[in-house]
């Protein structure tokens, strides 16, 4: 039986998220197992908006920003669960999405990069400059999620590090599996056929702004979602989620892995994830090796690591 | 009076280095279709090998020679070994490399330098001009001084000489201008080399205003592009007038409704361009370069 | 595939296992980042004493072993490598959090697993309400402003203008300082900010020169910021008492914005700047001279507040480590806490179980820059 890329895809990450513990040799894993799936989830995103819709983000971050503070705030002001200020920070972003690309989506080429730009730049200026709901730049505390002490009175009890690793790997497993079923869909055929041709695909009649847009909205959702599970599990934030270079990571996270595909993309995410853990002795190079990362990847493996590798077993060194 | 004067000499200034960074831009932008996110870190390129160079004992002049220079050099190896290999690839790419680009230099800065902030003298001393009450430094009018004087040599550079315009035959149809006999490849090093030359010049100029450190160029480019988006992306005279209406637009905002949201100013009206002028005030329309 | 690379990657991160007699103490610090002049030479500063006390033997025989991390000024990844120092490294203690951001995360990490934390940031919620086991090195953002609001009284000066960066250590103290100014019958009659990378404030400036009543500036904020709003400030002649934060308290600033425009702005500095003028039975004089003649000999850089901050806090574990005689974090946080009258570079500490920061006004010395050079008032 052969497999389809989207069975492979998720019986790979249900066999890593679960199988992954067993070799960890202290609990600091789990935490950066966590960061891994709250990356490769904002990184999803990122691939149905720019591997299959074919526009860059560089405000990405900016919904992320919102998704986090939502869960900052929502439950002190207006004593929302912490749950559902996932829910109302995934709103606003998308609201926000809409908005913004409504008008620029319309446009050829790529505005979209420059709007969000300064949309995130004027998210982020917000976060700073509003102290009197933000505390400001130096951060403000996020109220516990408290499902870790449901789980506990309902007979299971995982630390707090493997808590959120269960949790956002389920999380990024539903994102995963969302985007792979938009992918079959007929607005996901109709999105890749956009990204080969934008003329013709106008010319068999395809509303191509408004699947664009809804492409934008949707990778927003997921950031919002990745930005909300980061304030949750760390339970304090600061405006730098939302900051330019939060939204150029996730850009190079799934262009890295491969941004056409979902797994490449959450490989992208675990790979500079690790990167700054591995390279702790030398921090003083880590920019430079991610800079020459980035470039050299682009060069030699220009659909990212994943899809090039597959690229070359497939086609057995053609 | 004199306070609105000082809030449009206050503007002038720093609009006279946003130009001076997005005039960078065009070059590279107009033969490559790139926009070039390792602009900034030219910027900072010139202003720091000028402040080592000085220490190191050379003159300033000769200093800030030395780091104009080696920073054009720079630009040509950075379209050699990053842009050039990737010719053909797609436009998230390119942008991706040219960010991977400023990072690798921003890490190498910090490395072959230091991360201590730093500073020249200016060129013509400290003593401001007065002007109704309001007052200008002597550097200010060195950076407007180099924004105009780039911006004509360029506006010359592109109407008037055979290799600018190959620059902009390159920029609209690269086949074609092979076909006419443009040797494109040596276009391209050209416009690395002129473009980080220009961002290293206005590292130069700025430093004594603004300081520099190995991690000023992010700021300076983003900036930078945003005037240069302003005025259209791709031509002198929009970086020019782009860059200058920033910063008019900050020094006001600082003075007359609230300096916290003074950057602000600069992003509102970018989405306001972009939604209803997506040209910007001096861009190409897009029919032009069919 | 995906699988065994990623174990392998997760393997190869766990090599280094605690050994036997030795001490491990951790840091996470803002070594590179929008941070990195600060949290370099905190950096520095520790990889240097590591090496002098080893080489003197170290603590009760045991040799000390630093872990150190670079955050790169990022909360989220100071916090991951809190968690790594705690949970992989083992380490007994942690020093650092060069930013209040990076520091509220540690904090978290450290506290939930019951380890000694010195932060080397200066905000006050750090360390109020206390907390068990987090101390601190540098004085509060709100010390800085009693400080300078004493010496504004001193000088019969009620009204004043505020220009602050929008960075986290301008905002901070920018909200400290309005809150503490009634208690000094101080008013604050304009209220400007800048943005850390901004070029040029006389436009901010013009606006408090042309307050009515303004009878001083204060200018809370660090980097190139404060040296560029220096500047202006003589550009724009404009003439009244102006005062820097500590934020600014490094012979740099003075390099930086210019002797001359420099010449007679005030700010709340601590004795390392000043070494040369301590009196010769002034408690911190010996460890100030020591410290200055080590870093500058090592580094070849200018010794300056932050640097000092980092010393401090390892002085403070290190004399704790000592006197707990064992290296076990319960014992360590009960010995800081017993902390009395210790002289480091940024004022003599004792700690109590109400008081974490273990500093008092007298810690900060008023100086004034006069002629390009640091000098006491009083």
């Amino acid at each position: 039986m052969r497999l389809t890329v989207k069975s492979a895809t998720l019986l790979g990450l249900v066999a890593l998220i679960a199988l992954a513990p067993l070799f960890f040799p202290s609990g600091f894993y789990y935490r950066v197992g966590a960061l891994i799936f709250v990356n490769g989830l904002a990184v999803t995103g990122i691939v149905i908006l720019t591997g299959w819709a074919g526009q860059i983000s560089l405000g990405h971050a900016g919904f992320a920003g919102i998704g986090a503070y939502a869960c900052a705030l929502a439950p002190v002001h207006w004593g929302l669960h912490p749950a559902l200020a996932v829910v109302l920070g995934a709103g606003v972003s998308a609201v926000l999405a809409w908005l913004v690309g409504r008008p620029i989506l319309r446009l050829k080429g790529y505005y979209l990069a420059v709007a969000s730009l300064g949309m995130g730049i004027l998210i982020s200026m917000v976060l700073n400059n509003e102290r009197a709901l933000t505390r400001g730049p130096d951060g403000i505390e996020v109220a516990e999620l408290g499902l870790r002490a449901v789980l506990k009175d309902a007979g299971l009890e995982l630390s707090n590090g493997q808590f959120w690793y269960f949790l956002c790997g389920l999380v990024l497993l539903a994102g995963a599996w969302l985007a792979l079923n938009l992918h079959d869909s007929p607005t996901g055929r109709a999105l890749r056929a956009l990204h080969g041709s934008e003329v013709a695909a106008r010319t068999v009649g395809m509303d191509v702004a408004r699947l664009k847009l809804q492409a934008f909205v949707i990778s927003a959702v997921y950031a919002s979602v990745s930005g909300s599970l980061l304030a949750l599990q760390n339970k304090f934030i600061t405006p730098d989620v939302a900051g330019f270079m939060h939204s150029v990571e996730m850009v190079t996270m799934a262009v890295l892995g491969g941004v056409g595909s979902v797994f490449g993309a959450i490989f992208g995410a675990a790979v500079l994830t690790l990167l700054p853990q591995v390279l702790t002795v030398f921090a003083e190079y880590e920019q430079l090796v991610l800079g020459a990362v980035m470039v050299l990847v682009m060069i030699f493996l220009r659909e990212g690591v994943v899809p090039s590798i597959l690229r070359k077993i497939r086609g057995g060194g053609e | 009076m004199s306070e609105l004067l000082q809030f449009l000499l206050s503007g002038v200034t720093v609009g006279a280095v946003y130009a001076l960074v997005a005039l960078g831009f065009t070059i590279i932008y107009n033969a490559s279709d790139v926009v070039n996110f390792a602009q900034g870190e030219f910027v900072m390129l010139g202003g720091m090998i000028t402040v080592f160079a000085h220490a190191a004992g050379a003159p300033l002049p000769l200093a800030a020679l030395a780091a104009v220079v080696a920073t054009a050099g720079l630009g040509v190896a950075m379209n050699k070994l990053a842009i050039e290999p990737a010719r053909g690839a797609p436009v998230v790419s390119l942008v991706i490399i040219t960010i991977g680009a400023s990072i690798f230099i921003r890490g190498a800065a910090q490395l072959v330098f230091d991360k201590q902030i730093h500073s020249f003298p200016a060129f013509s001393g400290d003593d401001p001009f007065r002007i109704l009450g309001a007052t200008i430094l002597p550097q200010s009018l060195w950076v407007i001084g180099g924004a105009v004087a780039v911006f004509i040599g360029l506006w010359l550079f592109f109407t008037r000489t055979l290799l600018g315009r190959a620059v902009l035959a390159t920029s609209n149809n690269r086949l074609a201008a092979q076909l006419v006999g443009i040797n494109t490849p040596f276009v391209m090093t050209l416009s690395f080399a002129l473009s980080a030359g220009i961002g290293a010049l206005a590292g130069v100029l700025v430093t004594p205003i603004t300081m520099t450190s190995y991690d000023v160029g992010l700021a300076l480019a983003l900036k930078g592009f945003a005037a240069a988006m302003l005025g259209g992306m791709g031509n002198p005279k929009g970086a020019l007038v782009g860059g200058l209406c920033l910063g008019l637009l900050e020094g006001l905002t600082a003075g007359y409704i609230s300096s916290q949201y003074k950057d602000a100013a600069a992003f509102i009206v970018i989405l306001a361009v972009l939604f209803f002028l997506p040209q910007g005030l001096f861009g190409r329309k897009s029919t032009d370069r069919v | 595939m995906k699988t065994f690379l990623t174990t392998t990657a997760l393997v190869a991160l766990g090599l280094a296992a605690p050994a036997l007699a030795e001490i491990r103490i951790g840091a996470s610090i803002s070594a590179t980042g929008p941070a990195a002049f600060l949290g370099d030479p905190e950096l520095k500063t520790l990889e240097m004493l590591v090496e002098e006390l080893n080489a003197k033997g170290g603590i009760n025989g045991e040799e000390i072993v630093l872990v150190a991390y670079d955050d790169n000024g990022d909360p989220n990844k100071a916090r991951t490598f809190a968690t790594r120092l705690v949970e992989d490294d083992e380490v007994v203690a942690i020093i650092g959090g060069t930013t209040t951001g990076t520091t509220m995360s540690i904090l978290a990490v450290a506290e939930d697993a019951e380890i000694p934390f010195i932060s080397l940031a200066g905000a006050i919620d750090i360390i109020d309400p206390v907390k068990p086991f987090t101390f601190k090195t540098p004085h509060t953002d709100r010390m800085a402003c009693q400080k300078i609001f004493e010496d504004m009284q001193k000088n019969a000066i009620t009204k004043i203008g505020m220009i602050s960066g929008t960075d986290g250590f301008g905002a901070s103290m920018q909200a400290q300082c309005k809150a503490v100014a009634p208690d000094y019958g101080i008013e604050i009659v304009a209220d400007e900010t800048y943005d850390p990378k901004d070029a040029d404030m006389t436009a901010q400036l013009t606006k408090i020169k042309g307050t009515e009543g303004v009878q001083a500036v204060l200018n809370p904020g660090f980097g190139q910021g404060p040296s560029i709003v220096t500047r202006n400030y003589k550009q724009l002649d404009v003439g009244l008492p102006f005062y820097q934060s500590h934020g600014v308290a490094s012979d740099g600033f003075i390099e930086l914005a210019g002797a001359e425009a420099a010449e007679g702005v005030r700010l709340p500095g601590t004795a390392l700047l000043v070494a040369g003028l301590l009196a010769a039975d002034d408690p911190q004089k010996p460890v100030v001279d020591a410290y200055k003649a080590a870093f500058e000999e090592k580094t070849g850089t200018p010794v300056g507040t932050f640097g000092g901050y980092a010393h401090d806090a390892f002085l403070i574990l290190t004399d704790a480590i000592a006197r707990a005689g064992e290296a076990e974090p319960a014992a360590i946080r009960d010995a800081i806490e017993a902390t009395t009258g210790l002289a480091g570079t940024t004022g003599v500490y004792s700690f109590t179980a109400e008081d974490h920061l273990g500093l008092d006004l007298s810690a900060f010395r008023m100086l004034e820059i006069k002629g390009g050079q640091w000098t006491l008032v009083e």
